[in-house]
């Protein structure tokens, strides 16, 4: 019985209460990431967003939520009743698992895996089941329309994230996460494949079906896409999910090409400040351009979408993948 | 021990209570949807065996874009079930019949199975401690020195069928209009617009 306590439910309950540690702050985030998007767009296009709950508007994030509690889940009577209401489950059960691999500090990781960065592959390529049972589970047009769209587009972008992940594989010689930041110690790997952090940033933005590639939802053409049918409970796990996803991406290209927790330079007044809030200060940043970029550019067409996958990124990063490697193997930089 | 056990028989009996229900569903969306399940399961049990690498690679791969497009595929058709239903004792007997030889085959199979005489010897072999050798290291040892042929050979042949699918589906239509970006790119101003002196109540 000592045993078991000992060997399993300790164990078991420190996890636990590591993975509130987790998410809590997240969804807190989350909430306030969709009040900063507000914020942040309304100063660019000089109005003032949100202001009147609470100081600042501070508190339109709860008042949004609790609004969305009370609402009635309406399911359409010619819906696939268990697929739609997996669907949005799905989505937002996605975008929090992938936390657990994330390296927040060294050592400060829920699971510090060997193959973390296939496991965040794995779960951003999951994505899309949420948005396609969503389509076809409302029975409806428009949502289907949407829904199929997103599957094409993500499933193309993804083989470019693929190709930049292997181009800095090359450059670790480790899947793991830890390893990969601190392989960055004296130069973040931004600098020498700027070309590749370009590319996924742009395409981690079609994989997070954020604008200029939000064609799934694209209002103008298909009302809201995959997400027209649903309502309450369900459409605010949807919401949820594409926002930590958001973040989820954002803190896996800090990771990949912004050194993580690492400080920018390892001097005096910059490693004074603890690694987790460079990390977050990172995100930060990146998610500053996320909004950047749904307040400045108009939406893709689909087919030049289409075009910039598969015609543009997949042979520009493909040809980085064998320039990393030639050059690396040249050089005899390459890890061992 | 007990909790991997227990692991073990929750991810396998999932597996295999998915797999029948891939087969037994009604609905293809749902056969598919099962099978997905039935891939995430076999990625648990990988993971139970320590073949991570393997394990994420199945979900990446078989879930994350085989079975994506395969739903795709699927939730297009329009299936007609009373019409699907009819047949159903026509076909019983070949049916029946191509199941029992795979039976067959499959006794026959498991019962001749022996362990490769050059197993044992591997196993002898002292194995790299794991914390100094990853599962991927491992694998892209023994894949890029040993079997560097077959990996060769199986790209080939993927390769083969991906350019068979395009012939076959390619075909070009005439009175199409194409949007040619370097074209838009390399054209001048004086292609384009042009200044005109319109003398008032003149027109063009």
């Amino acid at each position: 019985m000592v045993d078991l306590w000992q060997g399993y439910a300790w164990p078991g309950l420190v996890i636990v209460a590591q993975i509130f540690a987790i998410l809590v702050p997240l969804l807190l985030t989350v909430a306030y990431l969709t009040y900063a998007e507000r914020k942040v767009i309304a100063a660019m296009q000089m109005r003032k967003g949100p202001n009147v709950v609470g100081p600042f508007g501070l508190l339109q994030p709860v008042a949004d939520g609790i609004k969305l509690l009370f609402k009635e889940t309406v399911i359409p009577s010619g819906a696939n009743r268990v697929v739609f209401i997996a669907a949005p489950v799905v989505t937002f059960v996605l975008s929090l698992i992938g936390w657990a691999v994330i390296p927040f500090d060294f050592g400060v990781v829920l699971s510090d895996i060997n193959v973390g960065i296939l496991y965040l592959f794995a779960i951003s390529s999951l994505g899309v089941y949420g948005v396609i049972m969503a389509g076809w589970a409302s029975n409806s047009k428009y949502a289907f329309l949407g829904a199929l769209r997103s599957a094409a587009q993500m499933v193309s972008y993804e083989i470019a994230i693929g190709f930049v992940i292997i181009t800095v594989l090359l450059c670790v010689g480790s899947l793991n996460l830890t390893d990969i930041v601190l392989a960055q110690k004296d130069l973040w790997f931004a600098i020498p494949l700027l070309p590749m952090f370009v590319i996924f940033f742009i395409s981690a933005l079609a994989e997070t079906n954020r604008a200029p590639f939000d064609l799934p939802e694209a209002e103008a053409e298909l009302v809201a896409g995959y997400s027209v049918e649903y309502s309450s409970l369900t459409f605010a796990l949807f919401f949820l999910g594409e926002y930590a996803n958001m973040i989820l991406m954002s803190a896996l290209t800090v990771i990949l090409f912004l050194g993580g927790w690492l400080p920018p330079l390892d001097v005096a007044p910059f490693n004074w400040i603890p690694g987790p809030v460079w990390f977050a200060v990172k995100i930060a940043g990146l998610l500053f351009l996320f909004l950047w970029v749904r307040a400045t550019f108009p939406r893709y067409r689909y087919d030049q979408l289409m075009r910039l996958g598969w015609k543009v990124f997949l042979p520009a990063s493909l040809f980085w993948v064998v320039l990393t490697a030639g050059v690396l193997v040249a050089t005899g930089w390459a890890p061992v | 021990m007990i909790v991997q056990a227990l692991t073990f028989y929750l991810f396998a009996g999932i597996t295999v209570a998915a797999g029948v229900m891939v087969v037994s569903a009604r609905n293809p969306v749902h056969s598919v949807l099962f099978l997905i399940l039935a891939f995430l399961n076999s990625a648990g049990l990988f993971v139970l065996m320590g073949a991570e690498f393997l394990a994420m690679v199945l979900v990446v791969v078989y879930v994350g874009a085989v079975a994506v497009l395969f739903l795709f595929v699927v939730m297009m058709l329009d299936i007609n079930f009373v019409e699907l239903r009819q047949g159903f004792l026509q076909y019983l007997p070949i049916g029946g019949l191509i199941g029992l030889i795979l039976l067959v085959e499959l006794v026959l199979v498991i019962g001749a199975w022996v362990v490769a005489p050059d197993a044992a010897a591997t196993i002898a072999e002292p194995m790299p401690a794991p914390e100094r050798m990853t599962n991927t290291h491992a694998l892209g040892l023994i894949l890029y020195t040993r079997y560097v042929y077959l990996f060769q050979i199986a790209g080939l042949i993927l390769l083969v069928a991906m350019v068979g699918a395009i012939v076959l589906t390619l075909r070009g239509r005439e009175g199409v209009r194409k949007q040619r970006i370097a074209a838009q790119v390399r054209g001048r101003r004086e292609e384009r617009v042009e200044l005109k002196k319109v003398p008032t109540r003149g027109g063009i």
